[in-house]
C-alpha cells in the first residue's frame, strides 16, 4: 500500500509538473461544454438531464485518455527510468496500479470539473441527480477501461505516438462494438450469439445502461473485470519488454 | 553474503553473460572490469532481481532473489548504467520519493536525506528540475538514492562516469569510508580506479569471468612491475646497458631518449625480483649521473588489455 501511494503521488505530480494535466483538463471541460450546448443543443432539447452531456463522453474519451495514458510506462522505458523503478521493493503489481491510479485520478479531477455544467442544469430544471450520479460513476468507470488498454500499449511501444495511435485505435473497437451500425452488420450473418458477444463486450452497452440511472452489478463488473485484464497483461508486457 | 552461481543471459543470439559465479563477502569492495559489451552490466541488472537470468541464482544474505524480491530489493542499493533519473522531478522531490518507496521511517526520512546530500553535494541544486541538472550532478543524484536507506549491498553501474576530478576523489573515499560493513560492487573503465578502492577485481569478456584477483595481484603481471626508469645525465655511451642486463633481477633494458647529455631508460624486473639494490649499486660503481630514478608498480591497463584479448589465461 506504501509503495502504490509514493507511485501515485510521483506519477500525479508528474502529470502536474508538465502540462499534460493542465492540457487534459482544459481540452476536457472545453469539450464537455462545446459539445453538450452545441452539438447536443442541451437548451434547445428543454429536458433537464445530461444525456446529451453524458453522450459525448464515449467519444472524448477515443482520443483523450489514450493521451494521458502513452506517457506511463513508455517514458520508463525510454528514460531508463523502468530500471529504477522496478529495482526499489515494489512489486509489479503495485507499480502498475499506482501508476493507473494516478491517470485515472488526472481524469476523475476532469469529470468533476464538468460540475458547473451539473449546476446549470439544477438551475434551469428539476432534473434526477440519482441518474446523474450514476452517469458519472459510469463515465468514471468507462474512463479506468480506456486507461488500462491506454496503459497496456504504452507498456508495449517505447514510442509515445505509436501507443497513443494504437491504444485510441483499440478503444475505438472496444466502442465501436455497441454501435447500432456494426451490429446490424455483425447481424445480417453471425448467429445471435455472436452478435450478443460484440455488443456485451462494448464500452457503449455498458455505459449507457449506467446512464439511463441504474448501477447494475453486471455493468460494474464489466468494467472493473475490464481494468483488471488490461493491467494483468500490461504487467506481463512489461516483464517482457523491460529489458529491450 | 552475495552470492552468484552459474548466472547466464541471452539476447537472442548474443550470450550477454555466461556462468558467471563469484561470491563477495562483506568488507570486500568489488571491481567489475571488461571491455564494452563484456556483460557488467547485464550482471548487475540481475543481481539487482531487474533482468530474471536464463538460468543461474542470485542470493543475498542467503536469500534467492527470484524466490523473495522484494525482500531482496529493500537490502540493495543500486546506481544503473547512465544514472537514469525522473526528470521532471527535483533531487529533492526524488530523494523524498524513494525514501517512501523504501519506507523509511516517517522520522527519519527528513535526516537521512539531508544526510546524503551533503555527502554527494547536491544541496545547491535542490530544486532545480533533474533534466535541467548537469551530467555529474545527475550522477550525484542516482548515488544519493542509492545509499539513502544505508544498504548492505550496493552495486554501482559506473558510479565516477561523468565526475569532476574532485567528485571523483570524494565518491572514492564514500566508498572507501562504508566499504567495512557493506559489499560494494562497482564497474568501472578507469583503472586507476580499481587500484584507489576496489580491494577485489574480476575481469569479464564475452559474457564470462576471465580473471579473479586482486589489483595487486593483477599489476603483478604486468610488464612494468618493479620495473625502475632512470635518467642519467651523460650520453648513452656512457651507460653499460649490458651491466645492466646482466644483472640477475633484470628481464629486460629500453632505452627512450638518448643526446648527448641525457639517457632515459628503464629496467624491467624478472618475475617477484626487485631491482632497486641492484641498479644502484651498479650506478655508484661506475660512478653514473644518476639525477632520477624510480620504480613502477605495474599498469593495470596492459594487464587489462592482455587478459581481455586473450593472449593471457
Ligand atoms: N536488451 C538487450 N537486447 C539485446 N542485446 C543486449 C541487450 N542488453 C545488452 N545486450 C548485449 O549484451 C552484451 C552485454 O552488454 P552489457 O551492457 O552488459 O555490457 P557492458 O559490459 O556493461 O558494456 P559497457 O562497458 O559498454 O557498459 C552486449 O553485446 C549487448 O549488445
Ligand atoms: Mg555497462
Amino acid at each position: 500500500m506504501r509503495a502504490i501511494r509514493a507511485i501515485f503521488k510521483r506519477e500525479l505530480g508528474g502529470y502536474f509538473a508538465t502540462p499534460i494535466a493542465y492540457v487534459f483538463l482544459t481540452i476536457f471541460v472545453l469539450l464537455c461544454g462545446v459539445f453538450t450546448f452545441y452539438l447536443g443543443r442541451f437548451i434547445e432539447l428543454g429536458q433537464a438531464d445530461l444525456q446529451s452531456f453524458f453522450l459525448f463522453h464515449p467519444w472524448l474519451y477515443l482520443f483523450l485518455i489514450p493521451a494521458l495514458a502513452m506517457r506511463l510506462w513508455a517514458e520508463e522505458r525510454r528514460g531508463g527510468t523502468i530500471e529504477l523503478l522496478l529495482t526499489l521493493p515494489v512489486t509489479m503489481t503495485q507499480a502498475v496500479l499506482g501508476k493507473f491510479f494516478a491517470a485515472w485520478a488526472v481524469a476523475v479531477v476532469a469529470l468533476a470539473l464538468t460540475a458547473p455544467i451539473w449546476l446549470t442544469v439544477n438551475y434551469l430544471g428539476d432534473p434526477d441527480n440519482g441518474v446523474i450520479l450514476a452517469a458519472y460513476i459510469g463515465s468514471a468507470l468507462m474512463a479506468g477501461a480506456f486507461l488500462a488498454i491506454g496503459t497496456c500499449f504504452s507498456a508495449l511501444c517505447k514510442n509515445q505516438v505509436i501507443a497513443f495511435v494504437l491504444s485510441a485505435a483499440a478503444c475505438l473497437a472496444f466502442v465501436l462494438s455497441g454501435y447500432p451500425l456494426v451490429l446490424e452488420f455483425f447481424g445480417a450473418w453471425a448467429p445471435a450469439v455472436v452478435v450478443e458477444a460484440v455488443s456485451s463486450l462494448s464500452f457503449l452497452t455498458h455505459f449507457n445502461a449506467i446512464a439511463r440511472g441504474v448501477i447494475d452489478l453486471r455493468d460494474v463488473v464489466y468494467f472493473v473485470s475490464m481494468i483488471a485484464f488490461w493491467l494483468y497483461a500490461t504487467a506481463l508486457v512489461i516483464d517482457l519488454k523491460k529489458g529491450r | 553474503m552475495v552470492e552468484i552461481e552459474g548466472l547466464t543471459k541471452r539476447f537472442r543470439a548474443v550470450t550477454a553473460v555466461d556462468d558467471v559465479s563469484f561470491a563477495v563477502e562483506r568488507g570486500e569492495v568489488l571491481g567489475f572490469l571488461g571491455p564494452n559489451g563484456a556483460g557488467k552490466s547485464t550482471t548487475m541488472k540481475m543481481i539487482t532481481g531487474f533482468l530474471a537470468p536464463d538460468a543461474g541464482t542470485v542470493r543475498i544474505a542467503g536469500r534467492d532473489i527470484g524466490e523473495e524480491p522484494v525482500a531482496v530489493k529493500s537490502g540493495i542499493g543500486y546506481l544503473p548504467e547512465g544514472a537514469p533519473l525522473y526528470s521532471d522531478m527535483t533531487p529533492g522531490t526524488f530523494l523524498a520519493f524513494v525514501a517512501e518507496v523504501r519506507g523509511l521511517a516517517p522520522a527519519r526520512r527528513r535526516a537521512r536525506i539531508e544526510e546524503v546530500i551533503d555527502m554527494v553535494h547536491i544541496g545547491s541544486v535542490l530544486n532545480q528540475p533533474i533534466e535541467t541538472l548537469s551530467k555529474g550532478f545527475k550522477r550525484r543524484v542516482g548515488l544519493a538514492q542509492a545509499v539513502l536507506h544505508d544498504p548492505q549491498v550496493l552495486i554501482l553501474d559506473e558510479p565516477t562516469d561523468g565526475l569532476d576530478p574532485n567528485q571523483k576523489h570524494e565518491v572514492r573515499n564514500l566508498i572507501r569510508g562504508m566499504a567495512s560493513e557493506k559489499v560494494i560492487v562497482l564497474s568501472t573503465h578507469i583503472l586507476e580506479e580499481v587500484e584507489a578502492v576496489c580491494t577485489r577485481a574480476i575481469i569479464v569478456s564475452r559474457g564470462r569471468v576471465v580473471s579473479d584477483s586482486t589489483p595487486q595481484a593483477l599489476m603483478e603481471r604486468s610488464r612494468h612491475h618493479n620495473a625502475l626508469s632512470l635518467v642519467v645525465d651523460q650520453a648513452l655511451s656512457a651507460v653499460d646497458l649490458e651491466a645492466l642486463e646482466a644483472l640477475p633481477p633484470a628481464a629486460a633494458v629500453e632505452v627512450s631518449v638518448r643526446s648527448e647529455s641525457r639517457t632515459e631508460l628503464r629496467i624491467f624486473a624478472k618475475a617477484g625480483c626487485s631491482l632497486v639494490e641492484e641498479v644502484g649499486a651498479l650506478a655508484r660503481e661506475r660512478g653514473w649521473l644518476l639525477t632520477e630514478m624510480h620504480g613502477e608498480r605495474g599498469r593495470l591497463d596492459e594487464v587489462f588489455r592482455e587478459i581481455t584479448s586473450g593472449q593471457l589465461s
